[in-house]
């Protein structure tokens, strides 16, 4: 049976871990390398980087700690954020991603995503989205961190990027990201419902319970947090331990 | 010994090279090409696979003579060969991924979509799976029944004769995810990004 992943996000700016792992044992707090071996030695099933840094002439940073980090860590590794050109990717996968992901550059122009599956296949290609609710069961594609409105409607471009080959889909709620009181389930619920490919639910996750909500009632294949992995809340095993508690499959 | 990864532009191999390098440092000799001369008087060889099966067998078949040359290597030489998720699913004589595509024929067979029962379970089959291992392998020594694997795919190759079958998950049915016939070895999930067991596959395959 297919078992349900955990993945902890390492916002990355100009090389370094912005919310970063308060463990002790850490020689260097901010060493994105570093924190992600401890991720994967802890029983991460995948690593996701994000990429914060605004200049980009910083860019080259994120390629190299992913070159250092694909040398240590021997699960998938996913890195998002700036990812606009074929070039971005090609670099990024050069480097040892398995993985981008993209976001803006797919709002700005869905073709990129379909140009960008073909070159490399469907299966390295997550498209990320960020909604926010704007109505009762309508939600809208934000970009920008959620500043920028796009008039987009999530759950159809969620259905638009399937069809033209995004391999999976990063569903981010701007309502929620950084509340810590869980995820919105109910966004979730629909675009798993609509689309056949995996979803990875992100943005909100306080508890342990959230990420059962995520995978139980939001149908998520996966679920991505920062913060409750990052200040050492719980680890990877705890919430892996948990779920299976409550008959979530997950790889112990 | 020398063990050789076959580079042929099939998309992303980094995770692939990284994690060979990994285990064979101090152990063999690794390396990464498309050269012919290399392949033919190399001990081993890796082939990779990402994309579609078109696309891969299309770039194997724009390297002069690489075919022959592995064929060679597989069949009338009887060496080592690991084929790693599409480059397992190339053994088959057909592959029905973007257009219907003429495989390798190395074992009789064909490569189709998984059936998703009418959207029941997402495709592509992405994550981690455990696997049922069907007999007794050289590159599942000291690998437990029942390991989890590091999946990512959307066709599955359908050998004709079952026996070559070392290994299924369960996906919407029992999807073969490893085979091993004599010298001919192949891998649906990829063993470079399962962690320490995939590593201990990959220790496995070099140490043959």
């Amino acid at each position: 049976m297919l078992k349900n992943r955990i993945i902890p996000c390492l916002d990355v700016k100009n090389g370094r871990v912005v919310k970063g792992i308060n463990f002790v044992e850490l020689k260097d707090a901010g060493d994105p390398v570093e924190q992600a071996k401890i991720y994967s030695d802890g029983g991460a099933d995948e690593i996701c980087f994000l990429d914060i840094t605004a200049s980009n002439e910083n860019r080259d940073t994120i390629i190299d700690i992913v070159r250092k980090t694909a040398k240590e860590c021997f699960v998938p590794l996913t890195v998002g954020g700036g990812v606009r050109t074929i070039q971005n990717i090609t670099d990024l996968l050069l480097a040892g991603a398995d993985k981008v992901s993209i976001n803006t550059a797919a709002v700005k122009d869905v073709s990129f995503v379909k140009e960008a599956s073909k070159k490399f296949g469907s299966q390295c290609i997550v498209v990320a989205i960020d909604a926010k609710k704007v109505s009762d069961n309508k939600w809208e594609v934000f970009t920008h961190g959620g500043r920028n409105k796009t008039g987009i409607d999530a759950v159809e471009f969620a259905k638009q990027v399937e069809t033209i080959g995004a391999g999976e889909i990063l569903l981010t709620s701007m309502d929620r990201d950084g509340t810590k009181s869980g995820y919105d389930v109910e966004l979730l619920k629909v675009i798993t419902d609509k689309t056949n490919i995996p979803v990875i639910a992100s943005g909100g996750v306080g508890t342990l319970d959230h990420l059962y909500d995520g995978i139980v009632k939001g149908g998520a294949s996966a679920v991505l947090a920062a913060s409750i992995f990052h200040y050492g809340e719980y680890k990877i095993k705890e919430a892996k331990e948990y779920l299976n508690s409550k008959n979530v499959s997950v790889r112990l | 010994m020398n063990v050789t990864i076959v580079d042929y532009q099939s998309g992303n191999i980094s995770s692939v090279i990284n994690s060979f390098t990994e285990v064979a440092q101090g152990k063999v000799n690794l390396e990464v090409t498309s050269d012919i001369k290399k392949i033919k008087s190399s001990d081993k060889i890796v082939l990779p696979g990402q994309g579609s099966f078109k696309s891969c067998v299309d770039s194997l078949n724009s390297i002069n003579g690489l075919v022959e040359t592995l064929k060679e290597f597989v069949i009338t030489n009887k060496k080592p060969l690991l084929g790693i998720c599409v480059g397992l699913q190339m053994f088959a004589d057909i592959g029905y991924e973007e257009a219907e595509t003429k495989g390798l024929g190395w074992i009789s067979g064909k490569v189709s979509k998984i059936d998703n029962q009418n959207g029941k379970f997402k495709l592509p089959h992405i994550g981690w799976n455990e696997i049922e291992i069907k007999k007794e392998s050289k590159i599942f020594k000291d690998i437990k029944n029942k390991s989890h694997m590091y999946f990512v795919h959307s066709y599955e190759f359908i050998p004709e004769d079952k026996s070559v079958i070392s290994a299924t998950t369960d996906y919407s049915s029992k999807i073969v995810c490893a085979v091993e016939r004599e010298n001919l070895l192949g891998t649906q999930f990829h063993p470079e990004k399962s962690d320490k067991k995939g590593l201990k596959i990959i220790d496995n395959f070099i140490k043959l």
